[in-house]
Order: C-alpha cells, then sequence, then structure tokens
C-alpha cells in the first residue's frame, strides 16, 4: 500500500512553531477507520454516511479504508461486514464475542482501544450518536489523544493532518480543529451531516479478526432490557425525504395539528423548533437543529420558525427549504428557496387540502387524461 | 452518600453575536447561566441526597467568576461548592479538561470523602462535546453511565445502580455498580427554587477555591493548552447563500391560490418528488 506519510516534507512554514514534526514512533499509524455502529442487529445509517467520507479521506491519503465491526458471532455481523465493503471499505477488522450483543461501555471500549494499539489507525471515525459519543470519549481518554465531536467537515490538509470543522458557540461560528502529535486523529460525526454515498462495485475485501480480551465476569455493568421506540416514528425524522416542521410562530400547542395534518396527507414526518419541546408542546425527539435532530430531506417546510442559527445548522442539507413565516425580514428567508410571508395558521390548511387533492390518484388520473 | 457534580458556567448562546467584520463572539453583556443539562443533573443529584441523606459537592473549572455558578448552586441546595481556578488551566480541550476535573474529584474525595457517584450533564451547550463526562469516568476508573434519563434504583448496601438510559432506537436498562460517573439528560426533572434556608447558607458559605497545585495537579503539561492535543486552527462564519428565497408573490391571493402557486414551486424544484409523494400518499 502507498503511504505518502513515508518521507513527509518538513510542516509548511506557516504552521512552524504550531505543528511540531510527528514523533516517530506515531509514523507507522495508517487507514482511516469507521466504526461501524450496530446496535441491537441494526447498522446505523450514520456508519455508512462515515466510510463514504472516509473513503474520500482515504484516497486523498492514499491508504486503506476499514470498517470496525464489533459484535456477537452471527448474520448481524457479517452482514455489516458486507455492507461496509459495498460501502467503499478495502479491509474490515471484525471482533466477535457473546458479551458484545448489548451496547456496554467497558467491553467496547476495550475492543476498539485493543485494535488501535494493534493495528493503528492514523484516523478513527465514530457516527455523534448516543453510542458513538459514549464509546469515543472513553476510547480517546484511554489512547490520550484528540477527539473532535459533531464534525461538519472532514478534510486532510496539505501534510496530510485530519481537519474537522464543527460548529462552536451555539452554530453561530465554524472552527477548524486539529490533533496535533497524536494518534489516531479522532472525530465523531453526526447523522445526516454527510451525504449518503452509492454502494460500490466491489462488495469483497479482506477481514481481520481480532478477540476482545475480556469475559464477561470481568464485566461491572450488566445489560437488563431494551425497550423499543418501536412503530413510533421518532427515529425516521432524521431520515425522512419530507419534513414538515413547526414553530413559535404557530402561536399554540393546538395549532401543531395543522402541521401533522399536513404531513399526513404528504407522508411526511413532522418535527419543530426547539421552545415547542421547551413548552412541552412536542417530545424532545422531534426537535430539529444543533441540540436536536439534523435532517437532510428533499423537501423540508417549515412554518412559523424563525429561523436562528442553531436551527438552520439541522436543515442546512436539505434539497429544498421552503419558509411560511409572517415576516419578511425572519433570518429564515436568507436560507430558505422558496417563502410565502403569510400566515402559517390561517394557511396550513389550505395548503394541506390542494396537497392532497393534487397527490389524490383520482386528480392524478384526470391530470394524465 | 456522597455526590459530586461538576457544573460550567457557560454565556447564553441564544444571547450572543458574531462580530460581522472580524467573525469574533461578542461576549460583552452576553450573561452566563450554569449549563441547561447540568440543572438536571444538580436537581438529581439533590433528589438522591434527600431520599439516602449524605452530601453533594459541587465543582467547576473555570475563570474566578465561575464563582457566581457555584453560589447559585448552592442556592439550589448543594452542600459544597470547590471552584478550580489556575491559568494554567486556560486553553483546555475535552482531554485536559477531563483530566484536571479528574484530579480535582480524586483531592474531593481525600479531603470530603470519597462519592459515590460523579454528575455531569449531558453536555454542555457551549462545547456541545459530551466528552468530558466520559472522559473522567474513564481517568478514575468509574463505571460511566451516559444519557441516563432516569435513575430506577439504588441500593447503597449492595452498591448498586440501576438506570434508564436512552439510546438510538429506545431506552436500555443497565445495572451496575457504585462507584459510577452518570451524564444526565434533559429528563423529566423540575429544577428547585431553593429554600431560603439554602439562600442564607449559600450567601454565608465559603466557596472553595483551589489552584492546580492545591488539587494535586503535579503535571501540569497534562493542563490548558499544554495537554490538549487539539488546536483550533480557524474561526469563521457560516457562508451566507448568495441570493435570498424566491417569494411567492402573495398579493390578492386566496390561502388556496397561494397553497396553488407554492406547490406549483415546489414540483418545478423538484419534478420527481411529485410522483414519490403521491405513492407514498397511497400507502
Ligand atoms: C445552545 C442552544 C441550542 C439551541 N438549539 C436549537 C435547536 O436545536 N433547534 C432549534 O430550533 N432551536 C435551537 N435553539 C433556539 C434558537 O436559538 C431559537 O431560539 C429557536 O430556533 C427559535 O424558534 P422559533 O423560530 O420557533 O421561534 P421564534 O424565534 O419566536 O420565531 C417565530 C417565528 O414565527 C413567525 N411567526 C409568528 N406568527 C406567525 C404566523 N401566524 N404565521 C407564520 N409565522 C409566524 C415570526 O415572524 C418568527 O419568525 C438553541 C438555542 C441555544 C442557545
Amino acid at each position: 500500500m502507498l503511504n505518502t506519510k513515508q518521507g513527509t516534507p518538513p510542516p509548511a512554514a506557516g504552521r512552524a512553531g504550531m505543528k511540531k514534526e510527528l514523533p516517530e514512533h506515531f509514523k507507522d499509524y495508517r487507514h482511516v477507520w469507521v466504526f461501524i455502529e450496530l446496535e441491537r442487529g441494526q447498522v446505523h445509517p450514520v456508519s455508512f454516511e462515515l466510510l463514504g467520507e472516509g473513503r474520500k479521506l482515504a484516497d486523498k491519503l492514499g491508504v486503506e479504508l476499514a470498517g470496525v465491526v464489533l459484535g456477537p458471532a452471527g448474520e448481524a455481523t457479517l452482514y455489516a461486514v458486507a455492507e461496509a465493503f459495498a460501502y467503499g471499505a478495502d479491509l474490515a477488522y471484525l471482533v466477535e464475542a457473546p458479551l458484545l450483543e448489548d451496547y456496554r461501555n467497558e467491553p467496547f471500549t476495550k475492543a476498539i482501544t485493543d485494535l488501535v494499539t494493534t493495528y493503528k489507525p492514523e484516523i478513527l471515525l465514530l457516527g455523534a450518536t448516543t453510542l458513538g459519543r459514549d464509546l469515543a470519549g472513553s476510547v480517546a481518554t484511554t489512547l490520550l489523544t484528540g477527539l473532535t465531536a459533531d464534525c461538519t467537515e472532514l478534510d486532510v490538509d496539505a501534510d496530510g493532518s485530519l481537519a474537522a470543522t464543527r460548529p462552536t458557540f451555539g452554530g453561530s461560528l465554524l472552527c477548524t480543529i486539529y490533533t496535533l502529535n497524536c494518534r489516531p486523529q479522532m472525530a465523531t460525526v453526526r447523522p445526516r451531516v454527510m451525504a449518503m454515498p452509492q454502494r460500490v462495485n466491489k462488495p469483497i475485501g479482506r477481514v481481520i479478526q481480532h478477540e476482545v480480551p475480556m469475559v464477561e465476569e470481568e464485566i461491572v455493568t450488566k445489560a437488563l432490557g431494551f425497550l423499543s421506540d418501536g412503530q413510533s416514528s421518532n427515529a425516521n425524522l432524521a431520515y425522512a425525504d419530507v419534513v414538515v416542521a413547526g414553530g413559535l410562530g404557530l402561536g399554540a400547542a393546538e395549532n401543531l395539528k395543522l402541521v401533522k395534518n399536513l404531513a399526513r396527507a404528504i407522508g411526511a414526518e413532522y418535527g419543530c423548533s426547539r421552545p415547542l419541546v421547551q413548552k412541552g408542546w412536542m417530545p424532545a425527539d422531534r426537535q430539529i437543529g444543533q441540540t436536536g435532530k439534523t435532517i437532510r430531506p428533499k423537501l423540508y417546510i417549515a412554518a412559523g420558525i424563525s429561523g436562528a442559527i442553531q436551527h438552520r445548522v439541522g436543515v442546512g442539507g436539505a434539497d429544498l427549504i421552503v419558509a411560511i413565516n409572517t415576516d419578511r425580514n425572519a433570518p429564515i428567508f436568507d436560507f430558505a428557496h422558496l417563502g410565502v410571508v403569510t400566515d402559517a395558521i390561517r394557511f396550513l390548511p389550505s395548503l394541506t387540502e390542494v396537497f392532497t387533492h393534487r397527490l389524490s390518484p383520482h386528480s392524478r388520473d384526470k391530470l394524465a387524461n | 452518600m456522597h455526590i459530586v457534580i461538576c457544573i460550567k458556567q457557560v454565556p447564553d448562546s441564544a444571547q450572543i453575536r458574531v462580530h460581522p467584520v472580524t467573525n469574533t463572539i461578542m461576549r460583552q453583556g452576553v450573561p452566563t447561566i450554569i449549563n441547561p443539562y447540568d440543572l438536571f443533573a444538580l436537581e438529581e443529584a439533590l433528589k438522591l441526597r434527600d431520599a439516602h441523606g449524605g452530601e453533594v459537592t459541587v465543582l467547576t473549572m473555570g475563570p474566578p467568576m465561575a464563582e457566581d455558578a457555584l453560589r447559585k448552586a448552592l442556592t439550589y441546595g448543594a452542600d459544597r461548592a470547590v471552584l478550580l481556578t489556575d491559568r494554567y488551566f486556560a486553553g483546555s480541550d475535552t482531554l485536559a479538561t477531563s483530566f484536571a476535573l479528574s484530579q480535582a474529584i480524586a483531592k474531593i474525595g481525600e479531603t470530603f470523602g470519597t462519592p459515590d457517584i460523579v454528575f455531569t450533564g449531558k453536555q454542555t451547550i457551549d462545547g456541545d462535546t459530551a466528552q468530558v463526562g466520559p472522559g473522567i469516568a474513564k481517568r478514575l476508573d468509574l463505571m460511566q453511565l451516559t444519557y441516563v434519563a432516569k435513575i430506577a434504583s439504588i441500593d447503597l448496601n449492595t452498591r448498586e445502580i440501576t438506570v434508564e438510559r436512552r439510546s438510538e432506537g429506545g431506552t436500555q436498562t443497565l445495572m451496575s455498580k457504585l462507584p459510577c460517573l452518570i451524564t444526565m439528560l434533559e429528563g423529566t426533572n423540575e429544577i428547585r427554587r431553593g429554600s431560603l434556608d439554602d439562600a442564607l447558607r449559600a450567601a454565608r458559605s465559603r466557596i472553595v477555591k483551589w489552584s492546580a497545585a492545591d488539587a494535586g495537579i503535579e503535571d501540569l503539561t497534562k493542563c490548558g493548552l499544554r495537554g490538549s492535543p487539539t488546536v483550533v486552527k480557524r474561526v469563521f462564519a457560516p457562508a451566507a447563500r448568495a441570493e435570498k428565497a424566491e417569494q411567492i408573490d402573495t398579493t390578492e391571493k386566496t390561502p388556496r391560490d397561494l397553497a396553488d402557486a407554492l406547490i406549483a414551486g415546489i414540483f418545478s424544484r423538484q419534478p420527481a418528488l411529485e410522483d414519490e409523494l403521491a405513492f407514498d400518499g397511497d400507502a
């Protein structure tokens, strides 16, 4: 494998003093790793998004991309490995053990840190999910390396360092962060921030199996149970193609049914801005934005939402943003594609009605004839 | 039972403005608050103390003015407050912060009794990383229970604790052992007002102030900028989009006409969507 780290030129002049030559023993750290999040037999889609991003970084560095799969032996782990290859990984590290069944911090941290010290990745990426954040913090602290949370952009600079960009101060600013003189360089990325990559036509790769040096008796924490959110579609919001959301402009809790009705009529998910969660009008899982969900729908309709920066960072990836707001100077019109300056409470019922009519099979037949 | 809770004083980021020319944060006049998630953790700590007896110690690392946040926590009912403050801590990233806090917690343990539980909020609203809690747990070798929505039970005799924690697709019930570190979600905690007694006591309380040396930190290379493997290279404002939203003309239009115009606008930009939506609508 080609490795651009060999014979790395001295750091660029402008960075002198800030970045020292990487210590000799870090120079054999190579490859980009993506932790494939498998919880209760399901691969979290953020892992595929990260493989897409990891592929770009690995290509720039001229190194291989690996997926890291942890779980009990069985179909789920094999499926996860196959999927990692299908989304661009060259190889996979596979750790199978019954004690990796339910997510618990101890065995997962042990397995990952052990893999890292054995195989030495240059970059390690995880999803900024509850599992990923729980794990990343302890892995980075165990390895005494840097970890950049919730990145929105990843790149490698001219001398091969990971440049991780993340929002700061509630999304008002972005900052680019480097991990100097420590390896691996770790980052987490929230679901839906990176685009879903195309599946590639290379669904094979090397599998390197590894053992977790731990037995169940050593693990203090026991998983007693799991209550799935089940059919409640909360978890689907981040991955919905169409999302309708309401904000404080709707004025009262009962007006949220206007948003829900429209969502139902067009097969969309619904969400809200943060004040609605704070008022208890909607559950926290429905909040869109910096401290809520990041969404990437094909269509986003925001009704009575001002478009504060913390909201914007959660919807910036939408293909088409439509804003309904009474204030023509509302910041949402700065990033929406289509706007209507009107009262959402009066307008939403009509919008729902016209949408329903236009999308019904009956009227579509008529249109076709 | 001794509970230590880590809080952070943060700028109320809802009120932060970015200077349009210099791209720097304009902090002047921006009020500070206790990180909201830490308040939920504090409330949980106080509830446990009230139910099982013991003491709650609040700890913060920050500039001298962070004393205000501690005093506030005392008025809510915390028993003791420790301020870890030293210029050596300036510029700490999450790794360096977790180091300093874990050293201070160890010192609190020696001085005031070993903690059974260390609490933090799920994350701060300025850094947003959710990494400091897990970092402290690792450094102190505590069991780590993150994103906890509820403490289901706690048994001080067997030293067992059962919690419900949120995960992506549901709620996980975990049983672990004390001592442990818990990061608290917004949960259902109603934050108490604090009694008049607490307020009076807070006004009289002396806040324990520790420098790095006081907290027993010998290796200063693990603190502040020097102890932080991550370095901020560039800070910039998000790019503004060149053009504003195209406005649907609203003059002399009924809501239905307006809806027609808007829907036409949507489907002319996203033609494929119309079939997808119609299909979804049937299903
Ligand atoms: C640390 C931090 C994190 C945050 N995280 C998030 C987050 O994740 N998500 C989030 O959304 N916010 C978040 N916020 C809050 C954010 O700053 C804004 O306060 C919030 O997004 C505003 O919500 P809103 O637009 O619904 O309400 P408002 O700002 O009150 O705006 C209401 C809008 O409705 C319009 N309006 C009024 N009446 C009508 C009507 N009849 N018809 C149509 N329009 C009408 C008004 O013109 C106005 O533009 C966060 C804040 C902080 C400090």
